[in-house]
């Protein structure tokens, strides 16, 4: 190791005032212990094909990570893992890799709480963020978007409550606390803070449910007064939506209830490209499960080969950062984007020919 | 400063002391304190609970402050930067210079926000009246009750006494330090020292869960009583009632003449100590000189809610600054003691581990521990120590090399 | 009011061939068979009357606008204005003027302009209140392309159908405890039936191939999972439209990647909220969408753009989406034929980009803009 460069490195930390730091190039870290470990659900659909690609990006770039495997479902109950077993590997490792769970639709009476949110509600993984960012040199409506989306998962529609009072008049209830949306707007103002963002869009329906989205719109609001240097904003769904199509470069960091970050996330995956490019995360205080942005298992591309594993990719990268291997991490977002931007070797759904297994070995193959 | 202490005794000063204390002025000014938490809404109540710690990642406020503070700190995020300490700093520039209420009113929110923060020291300036001292005002706008600081020996640091290891315990927000003072005629000024039952009561409690809960077995409550038998005596009566509820933690009391000439002969005797503010002020920094200066002893103030760390003996040794010459240790400490509280004690036991190798074992020492290194080279040693114990170190630089 | 009693008697002379209630139903059948049979079939001797909100801002301009287009066209349509301004009642309390809901009950149909929503004023907002009055439980979106209007979406040509009257807008919410707030959304299957029937219908005829249910049973299994059955129980009764479903992310996520791919979109309330401003995002926004309001008592057609009362009474409104409205209505009240022409006359002039309003990125007025449409229509 040569001299250290003994200045303030921007890599982890941020700054309220900028004026005399400017942020360095890192060099990398470590963390102790060794190899590290992470659990690994690698989900229905192209689930398991993707995760096998990210196995092998990350054995080729030497990311020092060992993955704790367990199979876990609800469309095919009998190899699934027990959801305490998987649930007690997420805490004890503290981060892990999933691919997308499939629902049934069809609802036979029992549980209404699905496998996903039982996993969410049991780690308390109230928050999930998507980063819906434009790969350079894939064109598509919208060029150079970067925003970020952040979403309250635990309570509001997908509550899991529905009964039905009289024969052919069903009830859903959709629940909203302070507790968790002030823990949600914390949560984007940090996040904000953090990543150095200039404004908060709380996105709501206050206007027709003045009581649960009034909660929450208020919650936001009060939470933005401990971030002065943080411009925030309010806006209605249906406009949100309207305007994220025709002009998405208003927003910054979005923050918002369960249901309409669902619809959020999606609409804007499309816009930079679809459910394959991009990557989110979920937390909890002390757990992390990084999975993809838009949840789609893509069942009908079983064994087809044809899934883009870009959003994979990148969400392992994420991981990677977030579990301080900032160099790996580095190292294989490059080569990713790098393959991307080249355009020779795509998947079907970014216009391209190839299929996920060239996109893998095309990224092992130029990585440095 | 001391010369300037004018120790007012006799009852009458402390009834009116008392009186005061149900009249005008100190409610006047509680009523500011609580006007100004009140202004930052109702969210207090709710955020407190809520550190900013997603995903087992903590994002910590770093107040700068004067003197060496800058480059200290600027140590201890690099150091936990090769340690992979999953913090995340938000770097607050606040000093003497940047006095206005803005300033205070980020740093506040800050701490507000993420619930722990790294401080350096910020300078009084004493010869203004009007300046009000920064660090008391955050100590009593965030509710930071006690102030702890630990004063252990370093092993192989050849100092008078090699077996010192006691905890201070102060009450950090009232008694002498609510400055009120005034001139009722020319030449004449009265300082009031105020303390409540309250407070007492609470410190005292907070010492002996302390020991509890770090095994320690004895708590000392120094004081005055015997002069100020009022005051004091209330903080003495309080301590020895919160006593009676842990019978397992022996308990004494020391007047604090007799606690500073025990300290310096016989400091082994005192294990966690528990005083009211301006004794403590001056107990922690004899305890910090016996273990090797101000540079060693490491500081954290706790409230309800909140918490701040920070050197020990909270001076921000202006004459070193620039010089490369300070101590790292009291600041590493301290950055230590704040990932305990945190939860990532793995992160805090290496680091320590790694301070204590270079400082005994490899001798190397800023000059106010007798050494000759510079604070680079102690920053430098520390974390070649810390290196081989992130064993994915050696995978990742090999990758470094082979990029380059 | 010497013309009230004309207006009674016709009035009944409109309820003798058809009710009302009944209007939707068979007479649209007949449309099918005869696709381009004019229209004015039952009265062609007497205008039939219609219910026009002018509405707030730039309501009165756009509504004049299409007031002009209408005669220019010969639309056998007479206008009844009313004003919706609250009036104070006996008891102090502000509330809409009766007029509007007699009016709309002898008219059964309306055209509104953009009101100023006033919040939190008190009084029933006009919307609810005439949901309520004529059971408007469907809203109608179509939104089509714009040629000339250049968005970076192309060829979208997307019906959505919202259910209009429960589901989380049911209105129904309370606190538990402190801080904790609960929402109900009601789903029946009465409802459900009725929309998913009329998504159909209108499907058919207006010669759509296939319908969407939208809906995210996945999470909210019962809820919307009987939304989807019902959908599921009329689409085996109407073979001869495809019939599809879809999650709501995987909808949104489609549908700014390539929304050529859909048609018609049936969904409860809140999903149709907010996929049919989206959509009227992918043509251009909110004043080039038309939408209409469609009861089991009557029907109420509208622009949802704002009052924009910045430009109000400056001549630089653009009158489209009400325009598009009155031609919904016009098909609705099977006067095709006329609803063709102004429509093509409408979107010619705005392909040809030489009277555009400035919205559309123009530099023409309202009023040469409407002059111009006028002009197309007489010349068709």
């Amino acid at each position: 190791m040569k001299a250290l460069p003994f200045v303030y490195h921007g890599a982890r930390c941020f700054h309220l005032d900028q004026k005399n730091h400017q942020a360095a190039v890192a060099a990398p870290v470590s963390r102790p212990a060794g190899r590290h470990t992470a659990t690994l659900v690698p989900g229905d659909g192209v689930g398991p094909e993707l995760m096998g690609g990210v196995r092998e990006v990350f054995k080729a770039a030497g990311a020092p990570v060992d993955f704790e495997e367990m199979f876990i479902s609800e469309v095919s109950p009998n190899t699934s893992a027990d959801l305490d077993t998987v649930v007690e590997s997420f805490r004890r490792n503290k981060v892990g890799l999933k691919g997308i769970l499939t629902t049934p639709t069809t609802f036979k009476g029992g549980v209404l709480q699905t496998l996903n949110m039982k996993i969410r509600r049991e780690l308390d993984l109230f928050a999930n963020v998507v980063c819906v960012r434009s790969l350079p040199g894939f064109q598509t409506r919208h060029n150079n978007l970067d925003f970020i989306i952040i979403r309250e998962q635990t309570e509001g529609e997908y509550s899991a409550l529905e009964h039905e009072s009289v024969p052919g008049v069903i009830e859903c209830l959709k629940i909203v606390t302070e507790e968790n949306s002030m823990r949600i707007a914390k949560f984007a103002f940090d996040y904000a803070m953090r990543h150095n963002r200039k404004k908060v869009t709380a996105v709501h329906k206050a206007n027709i449910m003045k009581l649960g989205d009034g909660l929450f719109m208020r919650c936001c609001e009060e939470v933005s007064k401990l971030y002065p240097k943080i411009e925030f904003e309010t806006m209605i769904i249906d406009n949100c939506c309207m305007q994220l199509v025709s002009n998405p470069y208003q927003f910054d960091v979005m923050v918002m209830p369960n249901l309409y970050g669902n619809i959020v996330d999606n609409l804007a995956a499309g816009l930079v490209g679809g459910a394959g490019v991009v990557p989110g995360e979920s937390y909890s205080s002390s757990v992390a499960v990084f999975e993809q942005g838009a949840r789609h298992a893509f069942a009908e591309a079983v064994g087809k080969d044809i899934a883009n594993p870009t959003a994979t990719l990148l969400t392992s990268c994420n991981m990677l950062r977030h579990m301080h291997l900032e160099h790996h991490a580095r190292v294989i977002e490059d080569t990713v984007l790098k393959v991307v931007k080249g355009g020779k070797i795509r998947t079907k759904d970014m216009g391209g020919h190839s299929s996920t297994s060239d996109f893998i070995s095309e990224v092992i193959y130029c990585l440095p | 400063m001391a010369a300037n202490l004018r120790t007012v005794v006799g009852q009458n000063i402390a009834s009116r002391a008392r009186a005061l204390l149900q009249g005008s002025s100190i409610s006047d000014l509680q009523c500011l304190t609580t006007q100004r938490r009140s202004y930052l809404s109702h969210v207090a109540s709710h955020e407190t609970r809520l550190l900013a710690k997603y995903g087992g990642r903590n994002t910590v406020t770093l107040m700068t402050g004067d003197g060496v503070g800058p480059e200290l700190l600027s140590h201890v995020q690099e150091i936990f930067r090769f340690a992979g300490a999953p913090i995340d700093f938000e770097v607050v520039e606040i000093n003497a210079s940047t006095n206005t209420p803005e300033d205070m009113e980020n740093a506040l929110l800050s701490v507000r926000r993420n619930g722990v923060a790294l401080k350096g020291n910020i300078e009084t300036k004493f010869d203004d009246p009007s300046f009000k001292s920064m660090n008391v005002a955050l100590r009593t706008q965030l509710g930071l009750f006690a102030s702890i600081v630990k004063c252990k020996s370093i092993p192989g640091l050849n100092m008078r006494h090699n077996d010192v290891d006691c905890i201070l315990i102060r009450e950090n927000t009232e008694g002498e330090y609510r400055q009120l003072e005034h001139e009722n005629v020319s030449g004449v000024v009265e300082s009031l020292k105020i303390i409540t039952a309250k407070k007492s009561k609470k410190i005292a409690r907070f010492a002996f869960d302390y020991a509890v809960q770090n095994n320690r077995k004895k708590v000392t409550a120094i004081h005055k009583a015997n002069i100020m038998k009022l005051g004091d005596g209330l903080f003495l009566e309080s301590c020895r009632e919160v006593a009676k509820d842990y019978p397992n933690i022996e308990f004494n009391d020391l007047i604090i003449d007799n606690a500073s000439m025990q300290m310096v002969s016989r400091p082994s005797q005192f294990d966690v100590l528990c005083m009211p503010n301006l004794y403590g002020n001056i107990l922690s920094n004899i305890a910090a000189g016996l273990v090797g200066g101000s540079g060693v002893a490491a500081g954290s103030n706790l409230g309800d809610d909140y918490a701040v760390f920070e050197s020990g003996t909270r001076n921000s040794g202006r004459t070193l600054k620039g010089k490369n010459i300070a101590n790292p240790t009291g600041y590493l400490l301290a950055g230590c003691d704040m990932l305990e509280y945190l939860g990532h004690n793995q992160h805090a036991e290496m680091i320590r581990e790694s301070v204590m190798t270079v400082l005994s074992d490899k001798q190397i020492r800023t000059p106010d521990m007798g050494g000759s290194a510079t604070t680079l080279d102690v920053v430098k040693a520390i974390i070649d120590d810390v290196k081989p114990k992130t064993l994915a170190w050696k995978s990742i630089s090999e990758h470094g090399a082979y990029l380059q | 009011m010497a013309g009230k009693t004309m207006l009674i008697n016709l009035l009944k002379n409109l309820n003798k061939p058809t009710s009302f209630s009944k209007y939707i139903g068979p007479c649209v059948t007949q449309l099918q068979n005869q696709p381009c049979s004019n229209t004015s079939r039952h009265y062609s001797s007497q205008n039939r009357l219609v219910t026009m909100i002018p509405g707030d801002g730039i309501g009165p301009e756009i509504s004049v606008a299409v007031k002009q287009i209408f005669s220019a066209a010969g639309v056998p349509i007479d206008w009844e204005d009313v004003d919706v301004t609250p009036v104070k009642g006996p008891d102090g309390m502000f509330r809409l003027p009766p007029k509007i809901f007699e009016s709309m009950e002898r008219t059964k149909v309306g055209l509104k302009g953009p009101l100023a929503t006033p919040i939190g004023k008190g009084h029933q907002s006009l919307n609810l209140a005439l949901r309520k009055a004529f059971a408007l439980y469907a809203n109608v979106r179509p939104c089509k392309s714009i040629e000339g209007y250049e968005t970076p979406y192309k060829n979208v040509d997307i019906v959505t159908i919202r259910e209009n009257t429960e589901g989380e807008y049911s209105g129904i919410e309370h606190v538990i405890v402190d801080g904790v707030v609960q929402s109900i959304k009601l789903i029946t299957e009465n409802a459900s039936m009725r929309v998913a029937e009329y998504a159909f219908k209108y499907a058919r005829d207006n010669r759509r191939s296939t319908v969407t249910a939208v809906h995210k049973a996945n999470i909210m299994r019962m809820s919307d999972g009987l939304f989807l059955k019902c959908c599921r129980e009329v689409a085996a009764k109407n073979k001869d439209i495809r019939f599809s479903e879809m999650y709501l992310d995987t909808v949104c996520l489609n549908l700014v990647q390539d929304p050529g791919s859909f048609d018609v979109l049936v969904m409860p309330n809140l999903y149709g909220d907010i996929l049919s401003d989206l959509c009227a995002g992918l043509i251009g926004g909110l004043g080039v969408t038309p939408s209409g309001n469609i009861g089991e008592e009557g029907a109420l057609f509208e622009s949802v753009h704002g009052t924009a009362p910045d430009i109000a009474g400056q001549n630089k409104a653009n009158p489209t989406a009400l325009l598009l409205s009155s031609v919904m209505m016009l098909r609705y009240m099977e006067l095709t034929s006329y609803a063709d022409r102004i429509e093509n006359a409408a979107f010619s002039v705005i392909r040809e980009g030489q009277h555009l309003t400035g919205d559309l990125g123009g530099q023409s007025t309202c009023s040469a803009f409407t002059d111009e449409i006028c002009r197309k229509v007489q010349a068709s």
